[in-house]
């Protein structure tokens, strides 16, 4: 393609989402305009034009057209950029079915039972959560030792879309537990998923984007701050 | 049912399913459109066989697709997994990235969206709750109107003169909205709100990879009697 071409992406310093598709476009060299919405205050007009359905970053506008949906945006840029960079989905079908699968286990049921334990005022309902949230994390470490066949990442030596899904959670767990003491990534329990998320994090594309640890507890400190004095009064 | 294609495919492939899910219908269309010659295992009566609990240990749910010796779970999965696999026959998906981008959207959107309200309907423990899931769900509809036409741009399906992605999605949810049609006294998919859709569905239970495999609405019915409290809807 001759003409430049126009790459935004819209979206929040803290939100693993948004990390995603920066990941995808830095694996496939691409430049990219970064915008940063603030969800607390009013969202942009170009904002709530691209996504009217559900108003959410991450946005990706490719010459204007917007692409929605973290992951759905991850498979665009792969395909779109495809000759430039690794392959970020597996190119065998089954390979790709089995990627969609974990990462729609990661989205749908995962990430939601660590939210929902985050936010419960119920310490029953927290303890049951995170049980739920360890037994996932144990499951993916079966998945990762099954699919990975003893290789870095989860489907080769590269970065891939399972790699991105789970990855963009890391920063968070980590901050949960400078936080609260919370080790869910525990090496007595899931070796070769933690083992996996420091050779993630420490990988050039991934250090150059995910928010740093530190910055991430304190942001999570202040939200709990808040929710717990909108609690009270 | 037809010939398949290309070395590998000539492995056996097996669907495990049961009739009334709306999600086993996808990927029986999926397969239909590619003429692909399968073995359907009928689960309804045992959802927790050794079958289903072999290769799909983590949901524990079908449609479940073994081709060969692999397992395929999730039916949006399963039906993108057909279409890189079989590649005669028309593409589900289509070629363009940003298409794809947002008929992998829109299908996400009726499941998270359309089916959860459908569903909701249908748990609602009482009136407020029911009211709500109802609007939520005509909300959809207006929505997926829009969709259907700056999808299908004059033509017949969302995805252009033959189903694709968007239409086997929802196409696979009409059976249990036409069931809540009937107990709710409710038209969801109407003439005058809604047309491009209700002419969109005509066409879609009319296609030769639907027709066969479409549920019938009055087993569906006794089915929904069977599953649900309909009591509430008297």
């Amino acid at each position: 393609m001759g003409d430049k071409e126009e790459v935004k992406l819209l979206g929040v310093w803290y939100s693993p989402y948004a990390i995603r598709p920066k990941i995808a476009l830095r694996l496939k060299s691409v430049d990219y305009d970064y915008v940063e919405e603030d969800l607390f205050g009013s969202k942009s007009e170009l904002l709530l034009k691209s996504n009217p359905v559900h108003k959410k970053v991450p946005v990706l506008l490719h010459n204007v057209k917007p692409i929605i949906e973290s992951l759905n945006i991850v498979e665009y840029i792969d395909e779109t950029w495809n000759s430039s960079g690794p392959s970020i989905l597996p190119s065998d079908p089954h390979d790709r079915a089995i990627a969609r699968f974990w990462s729609a286990f990661v989205d749908n049921k995962w990430f939601p039972a660590l939210r929902a334990a985050a936010i419960t005022k119920s310490e029953d309902a927290k303890a049951k959560g995170i049980e739920e949230v360890e037994g996932g994390l144990l499951r993916l470490d079966e998945a990762f030792v099954a699919i990975s066949k003893g290789r870095s990442f989860f489907c080769g030596d590269v970065i891939g879309f399972m790699d991105i899904c789970l990855g963009s959670f890391l920063v968070l767990l980590k901050a949960r537990e400078k936080l609260k003491g919370e080790k869910l990534l525990d090496e007595s329990k899931i070796p070769s998923l933690c083992k996996w998320a420091d050779e993630f994090l420490s990988d050039d594309i991934v250090k150059n984007v995910v928010p740093e640890i530190d910055r991430v507890a304190k942001f999570l400190g202040e939200l709990e701050a808040i929710a717990q004095s909108a609690s009270r009064s | 049912m037809g010939v398949m294609n290309g070395s590998n495919n000539d492995e056996y492939v097996k669907l495990l399913g049961a009739w009334p899910s709306p999600f086993v219908l996808r990927t029986r269309i999926a397969l239909n459109l590619k003429h692909v010659a399968y073995e359907y295992l009928e689960e309804e009566d045992n959802l927790n066989s050794e079958s289903v609990l072999n290769y799909n240990p983590v949901h524990k749910q079908i449609p479940i697709l073994i081709h060969g010796n692999k397992p395929i779970r999730e039916s949006l999965n399963i039906v993108m997994y057909v279409d890189e696999t079989w590649l005669s026959g028309p593409p589900i998906l289509p070629s363009d990235p940003f298409d794809r981008a947002i008929a992998r959207f829109w299908d996400v959107y009726i499941d998270e969206h359309c089916f959860t309200s459908i569903n909701g309907v249908a748990i609602s423990k009482d009136e407020e709750e029911r009211k709500a899931a109802m609007a939520k769900l005509e909300q959809c509809m207006a929505l997926l109107e829009e969709t259907f036409q700056e999808c299908s741009k004059g033509r017949g399906f969302f995805g252009g003169d033959n189903i694709g992605f968007i239409d086997i999605g929802f196409g696979s949810l009409l059976g249990p909205l036409k069931v809540l049609e009937k107990f709710t006294r409710v038209k969801f998919i109407h003439p005058d709100t809604t047309p491009g859709l209700f002419h969109w569905a005509d066409r879609f239970y009319a296609h030769e990879a639907v027709k066969p495999v479409m549920p019938d609405i009055e087993k569906l019915v006794q089915f929904a009697k069977l599953k649900f409290d309909t009591s509430i809807f008297k």
